[in-house]
């Protein structure tokens, strides 16, 4: 990713233990095992839930749910990153210097609003189903990975900015090879903020129709099913954590 | 569309200086310009108000000039067109006062002009006809509380200066709907309609925001003190309250409840108190965990910040721990501190949103049963309120937090 990345030094060691050392690949496996093992576990939530007379949620498949949930979160990820990214570089550049107060102080205020409030206001706008979550999962995501850039660039020490400048690297240059990069670790926690609050929110989405993991939440919620409950809760639990916990790797990667 | 041409002018933001003329540079507000660009292009082509037939049958978008009688839409378009003006006019103190007043202004003329808009769908299509702030209202309103909220901020930066501004906005717009002027939007009939259940949900949810506070700032203080004393537990700690945190809220909620429910069906007693799988108990836990990592966090930076010299003047004048704490860390740590329960205050407001899913009640049972019966108007009675409150927290916190800074500055 970065310049400053390809600086391992880590003791030779097998590629699997390495690999067995790290919390995030016990997470993933954990999720992974739980998304293939939860279609098989009807006798386990009958004998947890004898009452019940469907403990399993069959609505649509877990893999279906969590493919959904990922997929509305990671599209919006995708612009986050980018526009957020591409914001923040602007409003760090003279042409967008008039815009760098304003923005601060909208990027601010707007991280004070429930996300939830966000969610649902995205739905007088557009309506019901994914393409609002997304919306929202995008105006909401887009805060913390803006004010990331922005505070990111702007602690880059004068030095090697002025070294940039000294070897004659144009501001393009200068902005790719030296800010970026050493900006870098900072924006990456930004992304981080990001993803997280919206794997949570997506999370929510199911209340306006989107396909999430929460599905099974809601559903179990509002029909007093305490089996589909902890199955959603389950599944998206480990799936934040896995994710959370990637990052925590990444950000060590970077370092 | 006669505003059209007047707004378009706006110039290009690059063309600036290139030599960055920095504060008190005469030049015009780009941001401005963009923003007044978008509520013309918003009034010349999306609904200023829509209007329907009933409360769930989706409306029909009106534009302003359709909606409202021409000398009150003329009356609009004046003031957005004087908004672009200012934008344009070179920098200083008289600039950002005309931009806060026009846009002011623009704030309540648009809502009133919506209301107006509201009074003729009544007038015409009898009382069950709805009419609701459309897309054009909205970017408006939002456009003139940001181009507000920024002058006001480039000229009042103190947060109490801004906090007085503030509340003299949110009151003027209270005293219009008091009035009952604008009671015919649909808006504040779903307001009226539930008049007192708002009042009970509102304090439903301070009282489930303030329960999780009353747990999560004693023990999130005693973990930060602890990650401070012993050094090796720092790590573990905080990495089991950052995982806590990135479990998504509606999971935390939702696990909580077999454990609860098993509790209370073991144990009557419990169920006597109301403690049991949904309510206010699993809601108030839930909450409560989330709050444990910016009070440890913020108690730990906070008196982590304390210079060590400090502490042993302190100890060397003869004061042992406790007082240390109480009379010399704290006080400096204060501004730190105060950040920190903003954070925590802000972030519980924003979730007890959530709790209503578990039947905790709240500002989300509005949203929620919004969602349910598509009647958006309520969806946004419940999320206006809960930004409304997460703001008003905000702002407050920030105030005190600049209060306590100034107090320490002699």
């Amino acid at each position: 990713m970065s310049d400053i990345a390809s600086g391992h030094t880590r003791p030779p060691a097998g590629a699997l233990a390495r690999l067995a050392a790290r919390p995030a690949v016990w997470a993933s496996l954990a999720f992974a095992a739980a998304l293939m093992l939860l279609p098989y576990s009807g006798p386990l939530f009958h004998a947890l839930f004898p009452d019940l007379p469907r403990p399993l949620y069959t609505r649509a498949s877990f893999l279906d749910l969590a493919l959904s949930h990922a997929g509305l979160v990671g599209l919006a990820s995708l612009v986050v990153v980018s526009l957020g990214i591409a914001i923040g570089i602007f409003v760090t550049r003279p042409a967008g210097r008039d815009f760098a107060g304003p923005v601060d102080t909208l990027t601010a205020v707007g991280q004070t609003f429930p996300p939830t409030a966000v969610l649902a206001l995205a739905v007088p706008a557009i309506g019901y189903g994914g393409a609002p979550t997304v919306i929202a999962l995008i105006v909401y995501g887009l805060l913390p990975v803006v004010s990331a850039t922005i505070a990111g660039l702007g602690a880059v020490p004068a030095a090697p900015v002025q070294a940039a400048d000294g070897i004659g690297l144009s501001p393009a240059g200068r902005l790719v090879k030296v800010e970026l990069p050493l900006a870098a670790p900072v924006i990456l926690s930004g992304i981080r903020t990001s993803v997280i609050l919206n794997i949570g929110t997506a999370t929510i989405g199911s209340t306006v129709g989107a396909l999430t993991l929460g599905s099974p939440i809601i559903e179990g919620l509002s029909g007093s099913n305490p089996a589909y409950v902890l199955q959603g809760a389950l599944l998206v639990g480990l799936f934040a954590v896995a994710t959370d916990l990637w990052f925590d790797e990444l950000e060590r990667a970077l370092h | 569309m006669s505003l059209a041409g007047e707004a378009v002018v706006a110039p290009a933001p690059e063309a600036a200086a290139p030599a960055r003329p920095r504060a008190g540079a005469p030049r015009a507000n780009p941001l401005l310009v963009l923003i007044v660009t978008g509520m013309v292009v918003a009034l010349g082509s999306l609904g200023f108000v829509s209007a329907a037939p009933n409360r769930i049958v989706s409306g029909k978008p009106l534009a302003l000039w359709v909606a409202v009688e021409p000398g009150v839409a003329a009356l609009v378009a004046a003031l957005v067109v004087a908004l672009g003006a200012s934008a344009l006019i070179r920098s200083g103190v008289w600039r950002d006062r005309l931009i806060a007043l026009i846009a002011a202004a623009l704030l309540v003329a648009s809502l009133l002009a919506a209301a107006h808009a509201a009074g003729l769908v009544a007038a015409a299509s009898g009382p069950v006809a709805r009419t609701s702030l459309g897309a054009a209202f909205w970017i408006v309103a939002a456009g003139a509380a940001f181009a507000l909220a920024d002058a006001v901020g480039r000229l009042a930066p103190h947060p109490l200066a801004q906090s007085a501004i503030a509340a003299a906005v949110v009151g003027a717009l209270l005293a219009l709907a008091a009035s009952g002027a604008l009671s015919d939007l649909s808006l504040a009939r779903e307001f009226a309609n539930r008049r007192a259940a708002y009042g009970a949900e509102m304090l439903r949810h301070l009282a489930l925001v303030g329960g999780a506070l009353a747990a999560a700032l004693p023990i999130g203080t005693l973990l930060g003190l602890l990650a401070l004393r012993r050094p090796g537990w720092r790590k573990p700690l905080f990495a089991v309250l950052n995982l806590i945190q990135t479990i998504p809220s509606i999971a935390i909620f939702g696990l909580l409840i077999g454990p609860l429910s098993a509790l209370s069906g073991a144990f009557p007693g419990l169920r006597a108190l109301g403690i049991g799988g949904i309510g206010a108990a699993p809601a108030v836990i839930a909450l409560t965990l989330y709050g444990l990592l910016p009070v440890a966090r913020g108690a730990f930076t906070g008196l982590a910040s304390v210079p060590p010299a400090v502490i042993d003047a302190a100890r060397g004048m003869g004061l042992d721990e406790r007082q240390i704490l109480r009379r010399v860390s704290i006080p400096l740590a204060l501004p730190i501190l105060v950040a920190a329960l903003r954070v925590v205050v802000v972030q519980l407001t924003g979730l007890t949103v959530v709790a209503a899913l578990i039947g905790a009640g709240g500002l989300g049972v509005f949203i929620f049963q919004g969602l349910g019966q598509t009647a958006t108007d309520l969806i946004l009675l419940g999320a206006l309120s809960a930004i409304a409150l997460a703001l008003v927290f905000d702002l407050a916190l920030r105030s005190l937090g600049e209060l306590i800074a100034t107090g320490e500055r002699p």
